[in-house]
């Protein structure tokens, strides 16, 4: 053996022993590096998708903005890291990411065993099932035999062979890890149904059906699917901050603050407002923040109404009803706990 | 030098311990083997630290746990019920199953580009010519992809499934054939089957002996045959030859009945077959070359054949070269047969990742992922270098 061996040995195991990853308190991390990285979806009309010029849109993507707005002030301090539904949580464990945005469905196992705390939902979905017009299916209890296309490593995986486990049919997935693969998997004829999140199913067929007339979405929705943004367990400062902007964006609604007329409720008389926008201050002390933290996020990303609505809503071509997402004043799950 | 000097009763002062070339060895060998040791230590040490700072609990708890996931293509029965215990042995099995299978239609394939490589006709050689160039030098999961793009697009749905024979079906869906229903006498023929391996094992020792003693040549290759082929036909005969065919017939969505090969399984296979086979080809055309002409030459003075020629004096040679490089071919393969992900035949690496995202143990699952693969591979090592000691020049 060599000197010079030993030397590249000895090299090797210096550049191994460089710094251990260690992610610090999140929030001084994001000031830090003056943005926030939040993971999004590879791809999800209505919650996450890239432009032509590479601009992202959606719901999760404007959750991400309006945090920045409130953490640095500036919604645009963003840089999104587009995730595989494999990839999502490795990312986050890993301090790759600072939070996940990224349609992910808020479960026992995730929150425990895979070290996750998850922010109260932004959408409430389901999952369903879209079929060919032509087979003639009414409901998904006729697909027993049924081929079906689905994506690994979501809980979509899991209710499937639930549902047909609990109604005795069977099936064959055909599992395929990119939304964009497993869709024309779809739309080829290799499955006979296609399942996802509903909200996913009604963007497929606008934004990727050949002819949108042919798919049908059948009327089962067999799950719940909570989809929240999750931050890494052991940080609760920013764990914090990630759950009461998500509280911040709802109690805007709740109580008219829009975009719009943001600057006029400056001069609200209503106690809730004028704390909600800093005009009594200490809310956002408490974060860690500036007082200004929620006026920031509704005037540069707006309300969650109109999040919803620009980009999943009557605005958009989703057009999805808010249903379950609706305020709890209107029948909805939306409620914000109070911000005092 | 050491040594020498010690035999001349010379005792080695403490300086000369610094030059001494044992010493120095041994020294040299402690700080390498310490240095991989603390390295490996504080990889173990930093991962598990991190996991408990991250609050991710670890251990091999989670292979007894209900999978709960359903897989399309099992060689063995499985449920959404069984454990991922079962759920990784089902990858193992269709990892392997591709690869064994890709590994001999590669090899056959291979030879036979090789072969028309080294073709006298102008226009077979050079077909093969660009038959290896575009194969090789085409990314393999490009090649899966249009593979199992043009297998889903060129074929029509399962209700206008093409009828190529009676009983077998071609759709989108797959191939599916009828297959013979079992029958415990199959057993028997297996067991017949073996005997006639065995036996003709056997007469070619004898044949190889009588030869060399007498000079007479014995029909060996079609008594195997009429052994391995006759004995469980014979079997099958005397046990009043139970036959019924579970055939595949249209139930709702898709065929019921019979066997069927999934449009992902064949896209996997054809993918590798191809792309490895314009390897093999370049592989075994080296051999060959390597061989001197006037090894042939010799050969025909002798008074044997071509194909006697070619059998023993031309392959046997070629064989040394070929085993070698052929050797990383297969592992190829077998690990090529990972790319599966990318239109989703489920594989060990497949269903490793759907298992690691529902568990989160990934520590625990890419280690096993390469424990795996390691295993298999080094299976094949082992055996492709047990081959190379058969088949290499014995020098006399």
């Amino acid at each position: 053996m060599r000197p010079r061996t030993v030397f590249a040995a000895a090299a090797v195991t210096a550049a191994f022993l460089a710094g251990p990853a260690f992610a610090g308190p999140t929030l001084d991390k994001v000031k830090g590096q003056g943005m926030i990285v939040c993971g999004v979806s590879t791809g999800l009309a209505g919650f996450s998708l890239a432009d032509s010029q590479g601009k992202f849109t959606g719901l999760d993507v404007d959750y991400c903005r309006a945090l920045a707005a409130a953490v640095l002030g500036d919604a645009n301090k963003v840089k999104f890291a587009p995730l595989s539904a494999q990839q999502r949580f490795t990312a986050l464990q890993s301090g790759e990411v600072d939070l996940l945005s990224r349609n992910t469905t808020w479960t026992l196992q995730r929150d425990t065993q895979l070290g996750l705390n998850f922010a109260p939902t932004m959408y409430y979905d389901g999952q369903g099932f879209m079929v060919p017009k032509k087979l003639g299916v009414k409901s998904a209890k006729e697909l027993n035999g049924a081929t079906v296309c689905v994506q690994p490593g979501t809980t979509t995986e899991l209710n499937l062979a639930d549902f047909f486990r609990a109604n005795k049919m069977q099936f064959k997935p055909v599992v395929i890890e990119k939304l964009d693969e497993v869709e024309s998997a779809f739309f080829s004829g290799r499955c006979d149904a296609y399942t996802t999140d509903a909200s996913g199913l009604a963007a497929t067929r606008v934004s990727k059906a050949p002819n949108p007339d042919d798919y049908v979405i059948l009327p089962e929705i067999i799950s719940k699917e909570p989809l929240a943004p999750a931050v890494r367990h052991g940080d609760d400062e920013w764990f914090d901050i990630v759950k009461w902007t998500v509280y911040a964006l709802i109690e805007a609604e709740e109580k008219g603050v829009t975009s719009k007329n943001v600057d006029e409720m400056l001069k609200s008389d209503d106690p809730n407002v004028k704390r909600l926008l800093g005009v009594t201050p200490g809310m956002g002390k408490s974060l860690g923040l500036d007082e200004k933290w929620a006026y920031n996020a509704i005037k540069q990303v707006g309300n969650y109404g109109e999040i919803f609505d620009r980009n999943v809503g009557k605005n958009s071509p989703l057009k999805l009803e808010r249903g379950l997402n609706d305020l709890w004043t209107r029948g909805g799950l939306q409620y914000a706990m109070p911000i005092r | 030098m050491a040594i020498d000097a010690r035999q001349d009763g010379i005792r080695p002062s403490r300086a000369s311990l610094v030059n001494d070339p044992n010493v120095r060895a041994i020294f040299y060998q402690v700080v390498i083997v310490g240095a991989v040791i603390a390295l490996g230590w504080y990889l173990v040490h930093n991962t598990l630290e991190n996991m408990a700072r991250q609050g991710i609990a670890g251990g091999w708890g989670f292979l007894g746990r209900e999978a709960a996931f359903e897989i399309s293509e099992t060689l063995i029965p499985y449920s959404p019920a069984d454990t991922y215990g079962r759920a990784f042995l089902v990858g193992v099995l269709n990892t392997l199953h591709v690869a064994i299978l890709g590994i001999i239609f590669a090899t056959i394939l291979g030879t036979f580009i090789g072969i028309a490589r080294l073709s006298t006709n102008w226009l077979v050689k050079k077909l093969a010519l660009v038959y290896v160039e575009i194969f090789r030098n085409i990314p393999l999961p490009l090649q899966l992809l249009f593979w199992w793009s043009w297998l889903r697009e060129a074929t029509p749905g399962p209700r206008e499934a093409w009828h190529l024979m009676p009983g077998v079906w071609l759709s989108n869906r797959g191939l599916v054939y009828p297959v013979p229903v079992h029958d415990p006498v199959y057993l028997w023929m297996g067991a017949a089957l073996l005997v006639g391996i065995a036996a003709t094992i056997g007469v070619k020792r004898w044949a190889k002996r009588r030869q060399a003693e007498t000079g007479q040549p014995f029909p060996t290759i079609w008594t195997g045959i009429g052994l391995i082929v006759g004995l469980p036909l014979v079997v099958f005969l005397l046990a009043g030859a139970p036959l019924t065919w579970s055939k595949p017939e249209l139930k709702g969505f898709n065929f019921a009945g019979g066997a069927s090969v999934t449009p992902e399984f064949t896209a996997l296979l054809v993918g590798l077959v191809v792309y490895t086979a314009a390897f093999i080809g370049e592989i075994v055309r080296g051999g060959v070359q390597a061989v001197p002409w006037g090894q042939t030459e010799a050969a025909g003075a002798l008074g044997l054949s071509r194909t006697q020629a070619l059998r023993l004096v031309i392959l046997p040679q070629a064989l040394r070269i070929i085993v070698p490089p052929m050797t990383s071919q297969y592992l190829n393969i077998t690990k090529n047969s990972s790319l599966a992900i990318v239109i989703g035949f489920p594989d060990l690496v497949s269903i490793a990742n759907t298992t690691i995202n529902q568990t989160g143990q990934a520590v625990e699952g890419i280690a096993l992922i390469m424990a795996i693969y390691l295993t298999i591979s080094l299976s094949i090592s082992l055996f492709m270098n047990w081959y190379n000691r058969w088949v290499a020049l014995v020098e006399r």
